[in-house]
């Protein structure tokens, strides 16, 4: 049973280890080891597409991130007061959202956007006043971020709900009791007892933008994100550069996903001050 | 009364405005585009590529020309669950019976964390791997000669383990986790024997874990488009990948949606017979994502 599982472990490490290594392989070769050096490193980091991807990635992953944990955090907060069938639509919405496989929301956000602006741009160019040019919608970043927080935001919702369904109510309640507005419990005893978890989501909504591929392949219009930045570059060819690229992004999700696990395990939130 | 009143009613207000974002973003980004791939999937094609609205199942009526796609992806997706299943259950057996609760969160944060990083670098690894300097070179060491493992149905039925399985271990530790240990030890006062309390105990217990677990997995499985395009190399393509070339290559977006009704409808009805049949209907709704 041990052994089963030591051997289920390493066939979920090693490919990943392999990658790590031999982004510090010294030869041009994908495949033969021929040296330490990271030199692929300082390569990958002086390649302009590789950087404006990482730049367009980075803006996407933030603002979806941000918009999610407020949007997911007033919805869970909202959601809490409701009961009968609205709150069961609602319901049954996040889980379509987190269910639904991303290249059903990659196609359906295109059709839809496309048909949208194939509409509002002649409509935008009649107003318009003459002289001037009238402003053109088309896909980019704010559809990349509009579909990936459709994803997240859900998941900032079922987080902060799970956090507030373990919340102690006996401190809302004395704190009602002693005068206190709706805002300030909100602000002096709710929000600090959820505070991890939204911070988790949106760590956690970060990691999933900053990695996801399918839905920015067909919502990115001309703009190029890391991970189809690397998904071009595999078709031309492994490379060293692409594994140090995989090495780079692999890490930036550790760390963000080993802090996000820290905030959600970590059982006692943090005191509630008096005053 | 009058003040009881005045605070229902903005209690409700303030509800409503909490929740605006959220539903325009569900109505807008999801239930709208839903809407408009359904009414594109009934229209035609322009010469251009173009849609043109009409209300015609010629879309539908050609989806045949796709039946690799589809054939492919009600084979291997059923295949690719049942075989992360059979892995996963012992490690989650494993974590959640036999693992010190010292180790026991180290050891399921390992096993979720691969989950969340790229799952585009985690397979592109497999290319590495299964390519023929990774292990048919070391089986050529050996004596083996000329085994080809990319671009076969074994690399992408292997992609679809190595990148699904933390999904199906979770809920099935979950399950077995909440199993009452008492049970197995009445059972074994009462004289049974270690596998027949696995059998009659443990493993209708952890139902609920498996049926979430593989529904979970044949979902996401069906949209599948990055493990068939590294590992199957044009040989052994999803629908996913049909969909890619519908939408961004060949530029027929009115078959396009027509396929992608398809998929969500086949989706939706294997689910819900899949409920019906393992569950009656009971299915656990927690889906954890940590």
């Amino acid at each position: 049973m041990r052994i089963y599982s030591i051997i289920v472990y390493l066939f979920l490490y090693v490919p990943i280890g392999i990658i790590v290594l031999f982004s510090f392989n010294a030869g041009r070769h994908a495949s033969q080891f021929q040296g330490f050096s990271i030199k692929w490193y300082g390569k990958a980091l002086a390649n302009p597409f590789m950087m404006d991807a990482l730049t367009t990635s980075l803006i996407i992953a933030l603002s979806a991130a941000f918009l999610s944990s407020l949007m997911g955090t007033t919805a869970a907060l909202a959601l809490q007061r409701m009961r009968g069938p609205m709150k069961a639509l609602f319901d049954g919405m996040i889980y379509v959202a987190i269910m639904i496989p991303g290249i059903v929301i990659g196609i359906a956000t295109l059709v839809a956007l496309v048909t949208v602006f194939d509409f509002l741009n002649p409509l935008l160019a009649a107003i318009w006043p003459e002289g001037v040019k009238p402003p053109k919608m088309s896909l980019g970043y704010a559809s990349v971020i509009a579909a990936h927080t459709l994803f997240t935001m859900s998941l900032v919702i079922l987080l902060v709900r799970a956090r507030i369904d373990g919340m102690d109510r006996s401190l809302i309640e004395a704190s009602q009791d002693l005068y206190a507005t709706p805002w300030q419990t909100f602000r002096q005893v709710t929000l600090p007892q959820i505070f991890p978890a939204i911070l988790a989501g949106f760590l956690l909504s970060f990691t999933f933008s900053f990695d996801d591929f399918i839905i920015s392949f067909f919502v990115a219009g001309t703009n190029s994100t890391l991970p189809m930045y690397v998904f071009s570059s595999i078709r031309r060819g492994i490379t060293p550069e692409v594994n140090a690229i995989g090495t780079m992004v692999l890490g930036v999700s550790l760390t963000l996903l080993i802090f996000a696990q820290y905030l959600l395990r970590a059982r006692e939130p943090k005191r509630v001050n008096a005053d | 009364m009058a003040t009881m009143t005045g605070r229902f009613n903005k209690g409700r207000w303030l509800t409503g405005a909490l929740l605006a974002p959220t539903s325009a973003w569900f109505l807008f980004m999801l239930i709208m585009p839903m809407v408009v791939v359904a009414v594109f999937s009934f229209g035609e094609r322009s010469l251009e590529g173009g849609y043109v609205a009409s209300f015609t199942f010629d879309q539908y009526a050609n989806l045949p020309t796709r039946l690799t796609a589809f054939k492919n992806t009600m084979i291997y997706a059923p295949l690719g669950t049942l075989a992360s299943l059979l892995i996963a259950y012992p490690l989650a057996y494993y974590l959640a019976v036999k693992v010190t609760p010292k180790w026991k969160l180290l050891l399921l944060v390992l096993v979720i964390v691969p989950f969340w990083t790229s799952l585009l670098i985690r397979t592109y690894a497999w290319i590495f791997i299964l390519g023929g300097k990774g292990i048919p070179s070391l089986l050529a060491l050996v004596g083996i000669e000329g085994v080809r493992l990319i671009n076969t149905p074994f690399a992408v039925v292997v992609g679809i383990i190595y990148g699904y399985l933390p999904l199906m271990v979770f809920p099935i530790y979950v399950s077995l986790e909440k199993l009452d240990k008492r049970l197995l030890e009445a059972a074994s006062d009462l004289g049974s024997t270690p596998f027949r309390s696995f059998m009659q105990i443990t493993l209708p217990l952890s139902m609920p874990g498996m049926v979430t677990g593989c529904m979970v997995v044949f979902i996401l499985l069906m949209g599948e488009f990055l493990i068939p395009a590294f590992l199957g190399g044009g040989k052994v393509f999803f629908i996913g990948n049909a969909l890619v070339d519908l939408f961004l290559q060949s530029r027929n977006w009115p078959f396009g949606s027509a396929v992608a009704i398809t998929l969500v409808a086949i989706m939706l009805v294997t689910v819900s017979l899949y409920m019906r049949f393992a569950m009656g209907g009971k299915a656990e709704r927690d889906v954890s994502v940590m």
